[in-house]
């Protein structure tokens, strides 16, 4: 077992070697412009990238034509919301979305707010999925789009995509999903789920960073979106620049592993995450975040309260992870995620999200069971607050100076 | 964001973690920050009958640097008069342990947790309190 031990998943992932090993001769041999039709390089690279869409496209259920590249989920948001409003303007100006999405739809949509365009930001429930009373009653006339998550990125919880997306297309709007953490690890099937949109990347499922897709459906309704880059009109005119051949060829690669593997992989990794959720939540006063049983199978976002995140984070120095606290950025705000759960700022600075992976084993878990419970004994020991708590003081009465 | 080697030190091996008997009158008790802004620092001093300060000690809730700041601002406090313990500065803290721009709150909250223990025993000691009038930066 080599430290330190990688269990930020949902940030990033290493690499699959078999998606490096595909990628490989189209940085050198295999070097042509997609867009080159006038000779066998160009053929060449335009084949992969053919081939790239339809291994893309099984995976979450799509037909090839209706899958366009981009650099990455953050441009394939931007892409799918301003895109949307800028091509459905005419027909409504009101969009719905929810405050737990990734920061590129919630920006995007305040892009869209400054065009004049209206945004709904639904909250979630204490279990962080929405309420769908709540999308219906916020849908009118006007609403265009309703976008919506499929898998949270710090909690993991799963929304009910198939019945958000029925709500929408009843009141005759499209439905866009961000489904960054949930292709390839969960089954998604665009037809069944109703999706109009999807966004999806390529380094969240062992592929390369800097490439991702936009899902745009092509029939049932026929969805189109404005350009929001002017060139030589690729990717049928939605999207211009020079295909990044070597890094399509990966993402393709990458979706064609996660077609084959997802169902024993999200078996092993829901257990070996239940194995450590378990052995964590023995320690007395430690809260799992988010819905238990709607849950992408890999993540696990659990509050230690009485320790605040980041120094935890610094007792755990052989463990890649990531917390809800934000000692480290300027802000000092901690996760908007963990508080629209309705978190209290304290349980929101005392979370640590645990991101499992293809390459995680049982051994690297049962370390990191060990190295949190330690980790999180040591900081109770010299955390006043929870010495309070063991005298049976109400944190709560303290007048505590904000500073 | 890497830690200094200091604070990676009073990190692992924190000096002075402990709780002192904070009815007795020789006990000056700070306790500062709050839960809710990811710091709370309690620092204690015992104080013998010539204003020296002969012991110190700490807890705090927080991240790296907040523990490394009141864990060396009891090995400082330990030996000194109350009023050279008065006299110590966050930018002594922030130097001493190269804290980046991003955690000079930790010293902030680190002098204010000694300023706030002094300031509870001159009170119990029939002293009035020493208002601060420094503006941190």
């Amino acid at each position: 077992m080599n430290l330190p031990i990688y269990l930020d998943n949902n940030a990033t992932t290493p690499m699959d070697p078999r998606v490096l090993e595909a990628m490989l001769p189209y940085f050198t041999s295999k070097f042509g412009n997609a867009a080159s039709r006038n000779h066998a390089f160009g053929w060449v690279a335009e084949e992969a990238v053919d081939y790239a869409r339809e291994q893309v496209a099984k995976l979450i259920g799509a037909s090839e034509k209706e899958i366009i590249f981009t650099s990455g989920a953050t441009e394939s948001d931007n892409l799918a919301i301003k895109g949307v409003f800028e091509m459905y303007k005419e027909k409504g100006n009101h969009i719905i979305t929810t405050v737990t999405e990734h920061k590129a739809v919630l920006d995007a949509c305040k892009h869209v707010e400054k065009l004049g365009g209206k945004v709904t930001y639904l909250p979630v429930k204490e279990d962080g999925l929405i309420d769908l009373a709540e999308l219906e009653a916020a849908m009118t006339p006007e609403t265009i789009l309703v976008s919506v998550m499929y898998g949270n990125n710090e909690i993991g919880v799963i929304q009910p995509i198939k019945e958000i997306s029925a709500i929408a297309h009843k009141h005759g709007a499209l439905f866009m999903t961000d489904a960054v953490q949930a292709v390839g690890k969960i089954p998604v099937d665009v037809n069944r789920d109703g999706i109009d949109l999807l966004a999806l990347s390529a380094h969240k499922i062992y592929g390369p960073k800097g490439v991702g897709a936009l899902y745009v459906r092509r029939k049932g309704p026929r969805v189109k979106v404005t350009a929001q880059m002017d060139g030589g009109g690729h990717e049928r005119g939605m999207r211009s620049g020079t295909l990044n051949v070597p890094g399509i060829v990966g993402l393709g690669k990458a979706c064609e592993l996660c077609a084959q593997e997802m169902e024993s992989e999200a078996k092993r990794l829901s257990a070996l995450r239940d194995k450590l959720q378990a052995a964590l939540t023995v320690l007395e006063e430690s809260y799992v975040n988010g819905n238990i049983e709607h849950r992408l199978p890999h993540v696990a976002n659990i509050s230690f309260k009485y320790v605040e995140g980041e120094g935890l984070m610094m007792a755990m120095k052989d463990l890649a992870v990531s917390s809800g606290s934000a000692c480290t950025s300027a802000s000092l705000e901690p996760s908007y995620v963990l508080k629209a759960l309705g978190l209290s700022d304290d349980l929101a600075h005392s979370s640590i999200r645990f991101g499992l992976g293809r390459f995680t084993t049982e051994e690297e878990v049962d370390y990191a069971i060990e190295v949190t419970k330690k980790a999180v004994t040591h900081l109770r020991e010299l955390s006043p607050l929870w010495e309070m708590f063991k005298e049976g003081i109400d944190l709560n009465s303290i007048e505590w100076a904000e500073h | 964001m890497a830690y200094s080697d200091k604070v990676i030190d009073h990190y692992t091996n924190p000096r002075n973690v402990g709780t002192l008997d904070k009815s007795s009158d020789k006990v000056g008790t700070g306790l500062v920050g709050a839960p809710e802004c990811g710091d709370v620092m309690r620092l204690q001093i015992q104080v013998d009958d010539n204003n020296m300060i002969t012991d110190a000690k700490f807890k705090t809730f927080g991240c790296g640097s907040a523990i490394a700041s009141s864990s060396l601002a009891t090995e400082w406090l330990k030996g000194k008069s109350i009023d050279d313990a008065m006299k110590i500065d966050n930018m002594d803290i922030v130097e001493e342990l190269a804290l980046p721009p991003v955690k000079i709150h930790c010293s902030v909250l680190a002098e204010d947790a000694i300023k706030a223990a002094i300031n509870d025993y001159r009170v119990k000691n029939g002293m009035a309190p020493i208002e601060s009038e420094k503006v941190h930066h």
